[in-house]
């Protein structure tokens, strides 16, 4: 006896009206992706659910990755037997031992197939008794059950489920739409490109490079990142931005207080225009009220000011705590706080303005011209894609 | 040549060695330096983490190179009981650790500790109930060894880590020295809390070696210093012993994969030969691991029969490596409840897939002269 199949529950999409198939399609694509590695495994849509076949392939690892898609309410290991009641009894009392922990169940059977000859009502009772007569110190609450034990008798086979493992919800990535994460490598940006994906988004992103200020291993570190995000969605492509010179102009010929607010004005209209490049219809930020001087209600809405594309800001009334613990849980965490200088914190003012005003900056800006070292930022990006797959480097590939 | 003492230590493949050169010479760089080189070398190690990760179904902030198997037993049994002996003074282990285990508890002994030492039945297996038994509030350890290195005896793993899940307070260690790669054991999820393994058992190098150290479980370092894996283990990472450990961790899981068949054949091969044998007494349980079996010549010094074999080029050992130079009896074969002439004249036979049927055959008929020769001298 062993699981055969897991069975999915869709998410909040299940709401949707006619469009609910696009959002399955999808999904079944999203799932098949992430299963590539397993050829002999198949993604089946039924009724209202999703099937996994796993034609003998270990559920452990599939689990795992299923348990990273968006879309997914809910999840369970599934036996699938004939309708023969010895062969269902079997199934049952596999499915309750297979789960540690519990002290409790209860019995549920549905019969939607009526040829078969025993009733649902007796059958709960006779695979009740079943589990009860095999198992020590195991009884039935069927108010509060630590587990509930459920068998499906359709017309074409029985099937039996027990534990429930939520999947993370939200919607199918890529049934939003694509935004563009300015990505800097500290904790925040990442969640915020994990939440957006949660919304069905699928990213790009981009990242504001100033080399030889910033190293190497600071770009490594955003790469990384990226690609920690991948395993939640699909491949990202990075749009690395070569800042050094726009940079060091900006902090040449701006007031020092307002040289942060600037920069940030002109990493708005470098990702604006990458939008545009991209067919990309919004940025995403990591943005949060009130945590640093560059995210005070006037200092958003200084920088706000050079671009009309929406923002979305996932994080904009989190708790820094909050953001920690999500960063933990999706893995970015560690690599967020590698002590690596980024472009934001080489050239720090000595006193920037919290409350910057549009007049000024305006102003300011008017009296120096940017455009020309701005077109050369943006002329020379870089492009880097990360997948969501194991890459050994290849002048390291044939060290293992 | 016929090297039959692959529990003692095994010939490293020449890809690892190849590798370990590559490294040697390429990424010397120190992996905290903050230059360009140091940040290669960092990556480099960060790889092997991943790979490593990756082989073992773990996270990549779990691996912790270190110098091999007595480095990691030490970290694992001291660490946690110099790390929670606020807690609790008791630790749990069996009769029949390796020396790095027993003697580790030995000394904590002296500082205070408790130690239970489980006794093993005749097949050499500890008794699930009774480890149940002996946890006590107070216990912070149970450490026990998956395979057992004299004898082969493979150790309820799995059900005792159901039953350590039971008890949050008290961490689970296995040593995986003699396992990994030859006998299947998962880590994610199964109640380990900290697991040793070795390079130079998998034909990796001497002094390489990886402690799976999951994340609920905190340690009192050996080694305080610079503070490299994650604190847990200081002193200059070993790049290139690191690299070609983990290259030898996936040349073994390979192994075991496609060539277990190949392992097991040659074993009952020699287990039933052995048992048909004349004047030998097989001391390994009929279900143990595929790579080792123990025996006894009852009335022939077991040094006789290494050194008259081991002129025709066929090397088996005396019980393990790391106690055979002691006179007395085999501790681990004492206490699966043989008598001395059975204890004091253990040879282990241990093989590595790269042994062939063809070997097997000569070492039975070896053996088989050698005992026939040295019973008529004495007659």
């Amino acid at each position: 006896m062993q699981y055969d199949h897991i069975l999915i529950r869709y998410g909040e999409m299940a709401l949707k009206g006619k469009n609910i198939k696009q959002f399955i399609i999808r999904l079944q694509e999203n799932i098949q992706a992430k299963l590539k590695d397993y050829p002999n495994v198949k993604v089946k849509r039924t009724q209202g659910r999703m099937f996994v076949l796993l034609h003998g392939e270990d559920p452990k690892p599939i689990m795992d990755k299923l348990q990273k898609i968006f879309g997914i309410h809910s999840l369970s290991l599934a036996i699938k037997v004939d309708n023969d009641l010895e062969k269902i009894k079997e199934a049952a009392l596999y499915a309750l031992k297979e789960n540690n922990n519990v002290q409790t169940f209860k019995m549920t059977v549905k019969r939607i197939n009526k040829d078969f000859p025993v009733r649902s009502q007796e059958l709960t009772q006779i695979l009740g008794g079943h589990l009860l007569k095999n198992t020590e110190d195991i009884h039935v609450n069927v108010h509060q059950p630590d587990l509930e034990v459920k068998v499906e008798i359709r017309l074409e086979a029985t099937y039996i489920t027990s534990s429930v493992i939520p999947g993370l919800g939200g919607l199918p990535v890529g049934t939003s739409g694509k935004s563009l994460l300015l990505l800097s490598g500290g904790i925040d940006s990442p969640v915020a490109g994990y939440l957006a994906m949660k919304r069905g988004v699928q990213l790009e992103a981009i990242h504001f490079h100033s080399p030889p200020f910033t190293s190497e291993r600071a770009k490594q570190k955003v790469l990384d990142l990226a690609k920690q995000l991948t395993k939640y969605g699909k491949a990202i492509k990075i749009h690395i931005v070569p800042f050094t010179k726009l940079q060091q102009e900006i902090f040449r010929e701006m007031p020092d207080e307002y040289a942060m607010t600037i920069m940030r004005r002109m990493m708005f209209r470098i990702s604006e225009r990458v939008c545009e490049q991209e067919s990309i219809l919004s940025l995403t930020t990591g943005e949060n009220l009130g945590q640093v001087a560059s995210q005070t209600m006037e200092s958003m809405h200084a920088i706000n000011e050079v671009t009309n594309y929406p923002i979305i800001r996932p994080l904009v009334a989190m708790d820094k705590q909050e953001v920690i613990t999500i960063s933990q849980e999706i893995g970015t965490y560690e690599t967020s706080i590698l002590p690596y200088e980024d472009c934001c914190t080489i050239f720090v003012p000595k006193s920037p303005k919290t409350k910057p005003k549009r007049v000024k900056i305006n102003y300011y800006e008017s009296t120096h011209d940017f455009t020309a070292t701005l077109e050369e930022a943006i002329e020379n990006i870089e492009i880097v894609t990360v997948y969501d797959k194991k890459d050994i480097e290849e002048s390291f590939s044939d060290l293992f | 040549m016929i090297y039959l003492d692959n529990s003692a230590t095994t010939k490293p493949h020449p890809s690892v060695l190849e590798s370990f050169q590559q490294v040697s010479s390429t990424y010397f760089a120190n992996p905290s330096s903050i230059h360009q080189l140091g940040g290669t070398a960092e990556k480099l190690l960060l790889t092997a983490k991943k790979q490593a990760a990756d082989i073992l179904g773990i996270g990549v902030d779990e691996v912790i190179f270190t110098s091999g198997g007595t480095e990691g037993n030490n970290t694992a049994v001291k660490g946690i009981a110099l790390e929670h002996q606020g807690r609790g003074k008791h630790i749990i282990t069996s009769s029949i650790e390796h020396p790095s285990i027993y003697e580790a508890c030995q000394s904590l002994e002296t500082l205070g500790f408790e130690v239970t030492y489980l006794p093993v039945d005749k097949n050499g297996v500890v008794s699930v109930t009774e480890l149940e038994k002996a946890i006590r509030n107070d216990t912070i350890l149970i450490s026990i060894m998956h395979v057992n290195n004299e004898t082969g005896s493979i150790q309820p793993i799995e059900k005792i880590g159901k039953i350590a899940k039971n008890y949050p307070k008290l961490f689970f260690h296995v040593d995986a020295v003699q396992s990994i790669g030859k006998v299947p054991l998962q880590l994610k999820n199964s109640g380990i809390d900290i697991c040793t393994f070795s390079g130079h058992k998998i034909h990796g190098l001497k002094g390489t070696g990886m402690l799976y150290i999951n994340n609920r479980t905190k340690l009192f370092p050996l080694l305080h210093g610079g503070n490299q894996e994650y604190s847990l283990r200081s002193g200059t990472e070993n790049l290139a012993g690191s690299v070609s450990f983990v290259k030898a961790l996936r040349m073994m899981k390979e192994r075991e994969k496609n060539e277990m068949n190949h392992l097991l054949n040659m074993k009952s091969y020699l287990y039933d030969a052995l048992k048909a044998m004349d004047g030998v007494e097989v001391n390994t349980a009929e279900h143990a691991a595929a790579h080792i079996i123990n025996m006894s010549v009852p009335g022939i010094k077991p040094e006789v029969i290494i050194h008259m074999l081991g002129e025709q080029e066929i090397y088996i050992s005396t019980k393990s490596a790391c106690s055979s130079k002691l006179k007395d009896e085999s501790k681990v074969l004492a206490a699966c409840g043989f008598g001395r002439d059975r204890t004091t004249t253990a040879l282990r036979v241990s093989l590595s897939y790269d042994n062939t049927m063809e070997e097997m055959k000569l070492f039975v008929q070896a053996l088989k002269k050698a005992i026939k020769q040295f019973k008529e001298a004495m007659e």
